[in-house]
C-alpha cells in the first residue's frame, strides 16, 4: 500500500517528517517514518500501545530528540528551532498537567504567561475558552475539585490559549466516558471550523480514528498504511453482503455462478464480499432469482483494516482494550 | 534573553502563589520554628544558658530559629520540582517556549520569596523574646536571607533534580538538614567539640548563614565563648560571611541549572 510513497497532503504542509527514528538503548522504537501533514487537517496516528505513538509526538513536540532522520511543525526544525515549534504548537499530553492546587483561570493565566500572550489578550481569551469547554462557572474552582472530562476539557482550553498553528492530542479521550469524548469532539470541529485549526492526534479507539482526514496506521515503530478511513477500508477488500434464503446451497451457486462472486457458507447464511455494497444491492435483489428471507451490509471498519494490514486485533493491555473494542461499535 | 526572564518570572508567580493559596502549608511554616524557639529556648534554657557566654538564651537562639525556617524552606524547595514530575504539570513548564535555567532561576527566586515572607512573620515575635528590631535590622536581614535562601534552594533543586520520588527526597533531606542545622550552631554553640566535628562545623556553609543572621541581630560576636565563627584564626565579619554564602551560592545554581536542563 502507501508504504513506500505515502500521498501528498493536498494543502500547504504544515507537519514534514522524513525518516524519523528514535532509540532508546536497543530499542527502537520509532523506525523512519515519513508523512506530512496539511494545513488545517485532522491526522490521526492510530496503532496499539508501543507501536511508537507517543515517542513520535514527544519529537514534534521537542520534548525528545530524534536519533536520526528530521521532522519540521510550521517550518521550523523540530532540534534547532525548539522554541518557535513550542510556540507554534498546542498540546494535550496522554496523562494530565495540570496543577491540582490552583484553579482553572490561574491555571490558564500560567500557561499565558509562558508563552507571552500579550496582556490585551489574555483575559478575554481566557474568558472565550472557559466559555467553549463549559467551564466558566467553575474558573474559580480549584483544579483537584474537577472531574476526569472537566480536567481534559481545561487542558484542551489551555493548548489553545496561545493560539497554536497545529493542536497535538495525545490519546484525548483515553479513559473518559463515551458522552465526554462526543463533547470533546465536538468542541474540536467547531475549532477546527472557526480558526482553520491542524491537529495531529493518536488514538487507538477506532470512532476516534474515523474522525480523521487521514489516518497513519503504525505497528512495530514503521508506519503500515496512509489514508483517509474510508480509501483505507476500501483497500481491504469490500463490503461483506450476507443473505438467508431457504436453499443456502442453491442460493451459493447462483451467487457464484450469475454474480461472478465467491460466497462462503456459514449456518444456512451465504456471505460474499463486493466492492460497494450499496450500488450493488438494488440490482441484486431486482435480479436474483431465488426469494430473499434477509440482507445484511456491513461495511469493513478499521478493525478490518488494522487486522489485514497487522495481522493481529489492535488490543490494549488488559482493561482498556475492552472498552475500546467495546465502544468502537457505537460511533 | 527574553525566555530566560520570561521563565524565570512564571515558575516565580506560581510558587508564590502556590505558597498563598495552602494556608495550611504557611501556618506550619510559621508554627514549626516557633515550635522550636518554645522548646529549646523554653525547655532546655538551663542547660544551653551555661553555653552562650552570658548571652541570653532567647537572644541567642531566635536568629538561629531565622535561620532554620529559611533553611528549611530553602532546602525542601525542591520538593517541588519533584512533585510537578509527579502529578504531571513539570511537562507543562518543559514544553513551553521558556529556558531551563530561566525555570531554575525562577524556583530559587520563587523560594527567597517565600523564605522572606515567613522571615518577615516571625519577626513579630522579636519584640516578645526581647529580640531588638529597628528599620536598620530588616533591610540588613533582607539581603541576607535572600542570599542564604539562594544557595540553600539551590541544594534543594540539585537533589531534586536527580531524586526519583518524593519519598527519596524528603528522605536524602532529613539526612541533609539535621546534621547541617546542629553542625551550623542553630540551637547552641558548637564549641568544646571534638575536632572533627569543629572542621565539619566550618565547612558547613550554614554555619556562615546562620552566624551572618546572628550579627545581623546581635551586631559583631565577641571570638571565643562559643560565639562568632573562627576560621584559622580569623574571626569572619558580616561581609565575608555573606560574600562566602553568596560565592557558593552562585555555584550551587548554576549546578542546579546544569542537572536541571539534563532531563528530557
Amino acid at each position: 500500500m502507501a508504504k513506500d510513497t505515502p500521498p501528498e497532503p493536498l494543502g500547504a504542509t504544515i507537519i514534514d517528517v522524513r525518516d524519523l527514528s528514535r532509540r532508546f538503548g536497543s530499542v527502537e522504537a520509532v523506525r523512519g517514518v515519513t508523512f506530512g501533514v496539511s494545513e488545517g487537517e485532522v491526522f490521526g496516528f492510530l496503532g496499539p500501545n508501543g507501536a511508537g505513538k507517543t515517542t513520535t509526538i514527544n519529537m514534534l513536540c521537542t520534548l525528545l530528540r530524534p536519533t536520526a532522520g528530521s521532522a519540521s511543525v510550521n517550518d521550523f526544525d523540530v532540534v534547532r528551532r525548539r522554541s518557535d515549534v513550542r510556540r507554534s504548537i498546542g498540546l494535550v499530553f496522554q496523562q494530565p498537567t495540570l496543577d491540582e492546587t490552583l484553579s482553572a483561570e490561574q491555571n490558564l493565566r500560567f500557561h499565558a504567561y509562558a508563552y507571552g500572550v500579550p496582556a490585551e489578550l489574555r483575559e478575554r481569551r481566557i474568558d472565550e475558552l472557559l466559555s467553549l469547554v463549559e467551564l466558566g462557572d467553575r474558573r474559580r474552582d480549584r483544579v483537584r475539585t474537577f472531574s476526569g472530562g472537566m480536567k481534559r476539557r481545561l487542558e484542551i482550553a489551555r493548548g489553545l490559549l496561545h493560539r497554536p498553528r497545529v493542536l497535538f492530542l495525545d490519546e484525548p479521550t483515553l479513559g473518559l466516558d463515551p458522552q465526554t469524548r462526543r463533547r470533546i469532539w465536538e468542541y474540536l470541529a467547531e475549532l477546527r471550523a472557526r480558526e482553520g485549526l491542524t491537529v495531529f492526534m493518536t488514538t487507538h479507539y477506532m470512532d476516534e480514528a474515523e474522525q480523521c482526514d487521514r489516518i497513519a496506521v503504525i505497528d512495530h515503530g514503521t508506519i503500515a498504511a496512509l489514508d483517509t478511513p474510508a480509501a483505507l477500508k476500501r483497500a481491504i477488500g469490500g463490503d461483506l453482503i450476507t443473505i438467508a434464503t431457504g436453499d443456502a446451497a442453491a442460493a451459493a451457486s447462483e451467487v457464484r455462478e450469475r454474480y461472478r462472486l465467491s460466497p462462503i457458507v456459514t449456518d444456512g447464511a451465504v456471505s460474499f464480499q463486493v466492492p460497494r455494497g450499496e450500488a450493488f444491492l438494488p440490482d441484486f435483489v431486482r435480479t436474483f432469482s431465488l426469494p430473499l428471507d434477509a440482507i445484511g451490509l456491513r461495511h469493513p471498519t478499521l478493525d478490518d483494516v488494522f487486522l489485514t494490514l497487522t495481522g493481529r486485533q489492535i488490543r490494549d493491555d488488559a482493561g482498556n482494550g475492552a472498552t475500546s473494542r467495546a465502544e468502537g461499535r457505537q460511533p | 534573553m527574553t525566555e530566560l526572564f520570561r521563565g524565570a518570572w512564571v515558575v516565580a508567580y506560581r510558587d508564590l502563589l502556590t505558597y498563598l493559596n495552602d494556608r495550611f502549608r504557611m501556618a506550619a511554616s510559621i508554627a514549626f520554628p516557633l515550635l522550636f524557639l518554645a522548646i529549646f529556648g523554653g525547655g532546655f534554657s538551663e542547660v544551653i544558658g551555661l553555653m552562650t557566654g552570658g548571652l541570653d538564651i532567647l537572644q541567642f537562639m531566635y536568629p538561629g530559629i531565622i535561620a532554620q525556617a529559611v533553611l528549611t524552606t530553602s532546602l525542601f524547595s525542591g520538593v517541588s520540582v519533584v512533585a510537578d514530575r509527579e502529578s504531571g504539570f513539570l511537562r507543562e513548564i518543559l514544553v513551553a517556549p521558556i529556558s531551563r535555567t530561566g525555570i531554575v532561576v525562577g524556583k530559587v527566586i520563587g523560594t527567597a520569596s517565600v523564605a522572606l515572607i515567613q522571615v518577615l512573620i516571625l519577626l513579630l515575635v522579636a519584640p516578645i523574646v526581647s529580640v531588638p528590631l529597628d528599620a536598620g535590622i530588616v533591610l540588613l536581614l533582607v539581603p541576607v536571607v535572600a542570599v542564604l535562601s539562594v544557595a540553600l534552594s539551590g541544594v534543594g533543586i540539585l537533589i531534586a533534580s536527580f531524586a526519583p520520588s518524593q519519598q527519596g527526597f524528603q528522605l536524602a533531606m532529613q539526612m541533609l538538614v539535621f546534621p547541617m542545622i546542629f553542625l551550623a550552631g542553630v540551637f547552641f554553640p558548637v564549641d568544646r567539640v571534638p575536632v572533627w566535628m569543629e572542621v565539619l562545623s566550618k565547612v558547613n556553609p550554614v554555619t556562615y548563614g546562620v552566624d551572618a543572621v546572628r550579627q545581623v541581630f546581635l551586631g559583631p560576636l565577641p571570638a571565643g565563648a562559643g560565639l562568632g565563627v573562627t576560621v584559622l584564626g580569623h574571626t569572619m565579619t558580616l561581609a565575608q560571611e555573606v560574600a562566602l554564602v553568596a560565592v557558593l551560592g552562585t555555584a550551587l545554581v548554576a549546578a542546579a541549572a546544569w542537572a536541571f536542563g539534563r532531563q528530557e
